[in-house]
């Protein structure tokens, strides 16, 4: 199986430990992985702020760089998602993006929906999942609390398979962060006010650490959390995958 | 205004063909009419003007009007807390009263259906309603904008010499901002609503718009009664509290002259109409006075009294996890020897009509659980939108009229998406959030930053290359800069977070070097 790798912007340039651990948890599953080099950014930064036409050359690029692969495995729900639900806004409908919104997933619905495969390893921790909204609201990672269907969570399937794995019960289960791209600076006073909440629950729950899908959101609790000298960390559910099983 | 003036604008089938030049006349800044009257406009509520209205702002203004604000109210942690805990209670009652229901989804689902439905040929449905009101022994009129729809019902009081009049809870009334019409014109205006009323005494616009004073605190109120109704120095017993308004209310109840109520739900098959309330108010409101005036938005009404079955399960579940409001009042013509006006607005929907992307707003039954559920309206209070309805839906209500105005609405939110998946008519609020943003874009209305920001950074990404060199430069860079120099005032980041370490390596260069290329 021929996967082509999506490695956002800040992933690549910020956290090479991500990337990494994804090649190596879908090298261990049998795929045969590529990253093709001419990539970038999704776009969704611009998009978000509102500037489509300056996203709609990115989107373009992407399109160019990942038409040609059976799949595209990205370690982000927000990226993946920008790609599948948001690209109608920026490109024209047509039989290349139709088929490009199905070939594109979120690292962990990958190895749960496509490779169907039960990382194993021992991960002796206490750790709380953080829900970030857009793989949970977007992708349907998991059924969410305002809905009433029937409960699933791929992410927290993945992880609650790990021996020794502790998984807290937080008091709000999917509550966003306040990352929110641009949002983290032009509305900083609320966006930080959502993150330090976010860290109250979990440290409530006794987590030693807090695992996500998106490292955008880790990154912005991470940013608070060293700010203020906590000795709670944030690990991306690839990096505890990875480190379970290495 | 008749209903075929309606459909001719553009109203039903008329709509859709009319969307490019709505787009036009939206995007343009400074076009929209003067006067609040698109849905879900600023407050100048009771008399107080409103600071949108105190002097010609710049331009700019509405780009962060709800990050000041919003700042503000987080200034006060503790208040801040005691907010978000107050209205989460109302989502997590919500949460698990609907868990009771089963077909929780399909509720959903016909209730987008029917609106869906009932919008595609919102006019004939107007005219099926008002047809049967009249027969019912109601009169129908039918208001343009708010401007009109005040005039109607001040010429309706005036005429019959009215100088008192007792009013239950309505948004478009709030909207329209009848309250200060009447009063500058001698009418006394009494809400009846508690938190309402709260919000009237304390001349200020409601906060929520289930819950107008749910920013309060019960000894706030103690306060404001003390000072406004002569009760006893520092009441904070609710009940205590809620006995003082109700002693206060029963005198202007049997004072008024005539009662004013909002519309849930108009039935076109029937001609009558449902007002939910939980304190009975309504009822006292029309029982009493011989006038009866109901105003609804056009948006209000749905084909068959069947239909009325979907929405009331869920409107009080989604709005406070109540089964069903405490009151429903159903309305056909007026009582024995009484009289029944029923105004009719469109203030600005059938221009949300004819734009497609948009129109699903329309569907909103007004529960207000997409405020409960907003992590950000819980974290800065109604009052920071600006707007009569504040939170996702109102952000993406306000801009149709005065899209410079609330220009920082829309980028209220981080597109968390909880707003689009507890909406009980399947709004979906946080796409029409992003779209919005867009529309803003386009038209200019975004700050200058972020445009130039935006120009750069899709410059540098379009670009493998720059990509690589901008990315090794900023690596190579931020390790070796003066803590003060990162630091400084203008990184809003890093007022309260660290930025993240700068590895030496990106992804693809260890990459490339593993795997020998």
């Amino acid at each position: 199986m021929e996967v082509a790798l999506f490695i956002p912007c800040y992933v690549d340039q910020f956290y090479p430990n991500v990337g990494l651990a994804t090649v190596n948890l879908l090298e261990r599953f049998g795929a045969k992985v590529e990253f093709p080099e001419a990539q970038t950014c999704c776009g969704q930064p611009m998009a978000n702020s509102g500037c489509f036409s300056d996203a709609a050359p990115l989107a373009r690029k992407f399109l160019t760089v990942f038409s040609r692969y059976q799949y595209v495995v990205c370690p982000s729900g927000s990226c993946t998602s920008m790609v599948r639900n948001h690209y109608a806004n920026l490109l024209p409908e047509g039989p290349e993006l139709t088929a490009l919104r199905g070939k594109v997933f979120e690292l962990s619905e990958f190895l749960h929906d496509v490779l169907r495969v039960a990382p194993q390893g021992r991960f002796p921790h206490r750790v709380g999942l953080h829900q970030s909204c857009h793989g949970l609201r977007e992708l349907r990672l998991a059924s969410g609390t305002e809905r009433r269907i029937q409960s699933f969570d791929k992410v927290r399937d993945l992880l609650a398979g790990l021996d020794g794995i502790q998984l807290v019960d937080l008091a709000r289960t999917d509550e966003c962060c306040g990352f929110g791209g641009t949002f983290a600076v032009t509305e900083e006073a609320i966006s930080c006010a959502m993150g330090k909440d976010r860290i109250a629950d979990h440290e409530r729950a006794g987590a030693e650490i807090i695992a996500g899908a998106d490292m955008s959101c880790l990154m912005h609790l991470s940013g608070l959390l060293r700010r203020d000298r906590k000795p709670m960390r944030v690990m991306h559910v690839a990096e505890v995958l990875a480190e379970a099983t290495a | 205004m008749s209903a075929h003036e309606l459909r001719a604008d553009g109203a039903a089938t008329g709509g859709v063909q009319r969307s490019s030049e709505h787009d036009g006349a939206a995007a343009k800044p400074g076009q929209a009419n003067e006067r609040d009257n698109g849905a879900g406009m600023p407050s100048a509520t009771n008399g107080r003007p409103h600071r949108h209205s105190a002097a010609a702002p710049p331009i700019t203004a509405g780009m962060h009007e709800h990050p000041r604000k919003a700042a503000a109210f987080v200034a006060n942690d503790a208040r801040l807390h005691w907010h978000d805990q107050a209205v989460w209670f109302i989502r997590a009652k919500r949460d698990a009263v609907s868990s009771t229901i089963p077909e929780w989804e399909q509720l959903r689902s016909l209730g987008d259906q029917i609106k869906k439905h009932t919008l595609s040929r919102l006019a004939d449905y107007l005219e099926e309603f008002e047809k049967n009101a009249v027969a019912c022994g109601a009169h129908v009129h039918w208001a343009r904008d708010a401007e009109e729809h005040n005039r109607i019902v001040h010429s309706l009081l005036a005429a019959r010499g009215v100088t008192r009049v007792v009013k239950s809870k309505s948004m478009l009334t709030e909207e329209c901002h009848l309250n200060p019409y009447l009063e500058e014109r001698g009418i006394e205006v009494v809400d009846t609503d508690l938190g309402e009323r709260i919000v009237q005494l304390r001349r200020e616009p409601p906060s929520h718009i289930v819950m107008p004073a749910i920013h309060l605190k019960k000894e706030e109120i103690g306060e404001l009664f003390h000072h406004e109704l002569g009760s006893e120095k520092g009441l904070t017993d609710p009940k205590i509290l809620t006995e003082v308004a109700r002693q206060h209310l029963r005198e202007k109840f049997l004072a008024a002259h005539a009662g004013i109520t909002g519309v849930n739900f108009a039935i076109a098959e029937t001609g009558g109409f449902v007002v939910c309330t939980n304190e009975g108010n309504a009822d006292l409101s029309t029982a009493l006075p011989p006038l009866h005036i109901a105003c609804m938005g056009v948006e209000k009404v749905i084909p068959r009294a069947k239909d009325l079955g979907v929405f009331l399960r869920v409107l009080a579940r989604s709005a406070t996890g109540q089964p069903i409001t405490s009151y429903t009042s159903h309305f056909h013509g007026p009582r024995p020897s009484g009289e029944l006006h029923i105004v009719m607005v469109d203030n600005g929907r059938s221009a949300i009509m004819g734009r497609e992307q948009f129109r699903r707003s329309l569907h909103c039954i007004r529960c207000g659980a997409c405020m409960n559920t907003c992590p950000i309206f819980r974290r800065s209070g109604g009052h920071s939108y600006g707007v009569t309805v504040p939170g996702p839906i109102g952000s993406v209500l306000a801009p149709h009229a005065k899209p410079a105005a609330h220009a920082s609405l829309p980028f209220a939110s981080t597109l968390c998406g909880s707003c689009s998946d507890v909406c009980p008519v399947k709004i979906d609020l946080h796409h029409q959030l992003l779209l919005w943003r867009g529309e803003l874009g386009r038209a200019g209305l975004i700050p200058f930053s972020k445009r130039i920001g935006s120009k750069i950074g899709g410059w540098v990404l379009a670009r493998t290359w720059a990509y690589q060199f901008f990315g090794k430069l900023m690596r190579w860079l931020l390790p070796k800069l003066p803590r003060a120099l990162v630091y400084n005032r203008w990184n809003a980041w890093g007022q309260q977070r660290e930025l993240p370490e700068a590895p030496p390596e990106s992804f693809r260069e260890i990459y490339r070097r593993q795997h020998g290329r």
